[in-house]
Formats: C-alpha cells, structure tokens, sequence
C-alpha cells in the first residue's frame, strides 16, 4: 500500500456495480417477459417430437421468437450430436 | 370524470402506504374530493398511518359482500374535508377480493370522487393485480436500491399487459416514478443509487424525491400523514409531488445534499 492510498483511500462507488448489474439483469427480463406464455410448452412439444426420431436432450433445443423488422421471427434451433443414434423406440418399429 | 390512481412497488417496505396517505391527504388539500382505499387485505395498516383505527365499522369485504354500503363503510377524516379512507378486512381469505365486487364498488367510487387512491399491498399476488387493474395512473414507489428496482421494473411491466386499460386495448396507465428513501449525501459518496440512475434503468418519468426523514416514523408514530407535518422535509416533498401530480411545476429538491455552514451543523444540531 502506497503512501497515497493510505492518506486517500480509494472509495468503491458501489452505486455504479448496483446500476450495471441492474441493467444487465433487467434487459434478461424483460426480454422474457415479452414472450408469450406457450413457448415453454412448444419447446417441450417439440422436444418430445424431435425424440421420437433422434435421441435428444432438453437442452439441445431452444424456441425463441425475436423481431425482425416489423415480423416476428419463431427461431427452432435443435442441435445435434455428432453422431447420434436414432431415438430407441424407432428401431421398435417394423419396416 | 373520476381519475383512479394506484399506488404500488412489488417489493415491501418501500413506502406504499405512506405514500398513499400523503397523496390523498395532498389532493384532498387541493380541494379535491379524494378516497384512499386499503387493497393489502389481512394486513390492515392505512387505518393506522391515516390515524382512524378505532373509527373502523365495517370495510372493503363488508361492502363487496353486501354487508355493508359504501356510505356506512368510508370514514371521513376529520382533519381534511372532502377526504375518505375505505379500510380493508382483516381476513385470512386471500381472494376475498372478488372480481365484480371490486368492479362494482370501483364503479360507485368513481361516480362519487374526484380521486380514488388504491394503496397496493407488495408482490405481485391476487391483491396487488386487483390494485393495479383499475388505474387510470400510478404511482411507482421506488427505493435506491437494487432490489426495489427490479421489482418496479417487474410492476412497469404488470401495469402493462394486466391493467384494465391494457386488457381493453385503451391510452396505457399514466406512469409516475417517486423515489423514496433517497439519502443525498450517501448518493454523492457514490453508496446508492442516484436520481438519474433510476431514471435511467426504468425509464418512467420522475414525480419526486422523497428524502429519507426521521419525520415518516414519527408521523406513522401519530397517525398523522407525514404531508401535514410542515416541518418534515419528506412533508415538503410530498407537497411537491403532489402539485406536479396535478400539473404544477415546482422545481425538484432534495437531489443534493443540504449545505449546512460549520456553525448550523454544529448549533442547528444542538436545537433540532
């Protein structure tokens, strides 16, 4: 500890942390908050009928709806595993 | 045409229901026929900060259920003319706030009042909703802090898409932000949160400032509506806000900290 600093301590402006950290937490918020009530239900829908083809986990598919211009945009991403195996119960099924 | 004004925060302890006794007291002043209505039903407490617990009869509940009528239920004060205070039950019942009860009674109240104040219970619960549902405006009681930001960011977006304006596709909810509980001086040291901060996050149009004081204590401490304290700064601020609310211009104080010469530091202290 310099001279400095002992005679002036540095003083930590929490109100600036509390202000970013707020702006932060708030865009994540109140971009959910404009989505509507049943993507939730669309992902787990989807999910269940992507997993009857592929073997899949919940958070290999994401449902967003963003803006483009003056359209909504519903976005599906699915991602899949490098060689990934048909989804079990598939095989099941007579050809 | 009466004009319904809700007064809500999400988070508890931020100053609701200070705020609403002053505010109604502030218009009623104004000569303004004004209603201050008591929507934390269960936690009874306007009552007590607007001074009148023991002239209780009948309440909210009592009028919804048809137990009562709205002319046995509203006390009128005995200080301010033209200005009533509805209490609320004491009931466990959460959802004793029936929907067209509470639409009926809004009905009559708005053919009655100039001005009808819902004073919101916190969160974001069956009370809380019922409060904001019928305004015209609100209020938006807000601490300099991070918590109380966040949940008046999570209210701004209730009034929003839950109002009955936004469910009727009519002019949104008039906003108004009062920041309470602000400490000038801890704001220049850089502690908390400043005016232009919470502007800044929430974005709604700043009504007043409303300066920490020992003074809201003593007033709740009395039952006396900390407006009619003319000593009290948080009163003075109050006053303030209430005039902007009615489309005077008063210029906004208590941003920064008082200058206090050496000699008023040391000699105010001793007199105050």
């Amino acid at each position: 500890m310099s001279l400095f600093d002992f005679f002036f301590p540095k003083r930590t402006a929490s109100a600036s942390v509390a202000k970013e950290r707020l702006q932060i937490v708030l865009a994540h918020e109140r971009a959910g908050r404009d989505s509507p009530d049943f993507l939730p239900r669309l992902q787990k829908e989807l999910l269940h009928v992507v997993g009857k083809y592929i073997a899949i986990d919940e958070d290999m598919i994401r449902v967003t709806l963003g803006k483009a211009g003056a359209a909504s945009v519903l976005e599906i991403n699915v991602e899949i595993p490098k060689g990934a195996k048909a989804a079990g119960p598939m095989k099941a099924v007579p050809a | 045409m009466a004009k319904v004004i809700v007064v809500t925060s999400g988070k508890g302890g931020v100053g609701k229901t200070t705020t609403a006794a002053a505010v109604a007291t502030g218009l009623a002043m104004r000569g303004h026929k004004t209603v201050v209505i008591d929507f934390d039903v269960g936690l009874r407490n306007l009552d007590l900060v607007m001074g009148c617990e023991r002239r209780v009869v009948f309440d909210f509940i009592n009028v919804i259920n048809g137990d009562a009528n709205l002319q046995q239920a509203l006390i009128r004060d005995k200080r301010i003319d033209k200005l009533y205070i509805f209490p609320t039950s004491q009931t466990r019942d959460k959802e004793a706030l029936k929907r067209e009860g509470v639409d009926r009674v809004m009905n009559e109240l708005r053919k009655d009042f100039e001005y009808v104040v819902c004073d919101s219970p916190a969160g974001i619960e069956h009370g809380a909703m019922t409060a904001l549902y019928h305004a015209d405006s609100a209020i938006i009681v807000t601490n300099p802090e991070v918590s109380s930001v966040r949940d008046s960011d999570r209210i701004i977006g209730m009034l929003a898409s839950k109002s009955r304006r936004a469910e009727k596709r009519e002019k949104p909810v008039e906003e108004h932000l009062l920041l309470t509980r602000y400490a000038p001086r801890r704001v220049k040291k850089g502690e908390m949160l400043s005016v232009d901060d919470v502007k800044e996050i929430l974005s709604v149009p700043l009504l007043g400032i409303i300066p920490e004081s020992e003074t809201v204590l003593k007033a709740s401490n009395t039952g006396v509506p900390v407006i009619l304290d003319p000593e009290s700064p948080a009163g003075r601020a109050y006053d303030d806000a209430v005039a902007r609310f009615v489309g005077e211009q008063r210029e906004m104080r208590f941003v920064m900290p008082e200058r206090r010469s050496f000699l008023r530091g040391w000699f105010g202290r001793a007199a105050s």
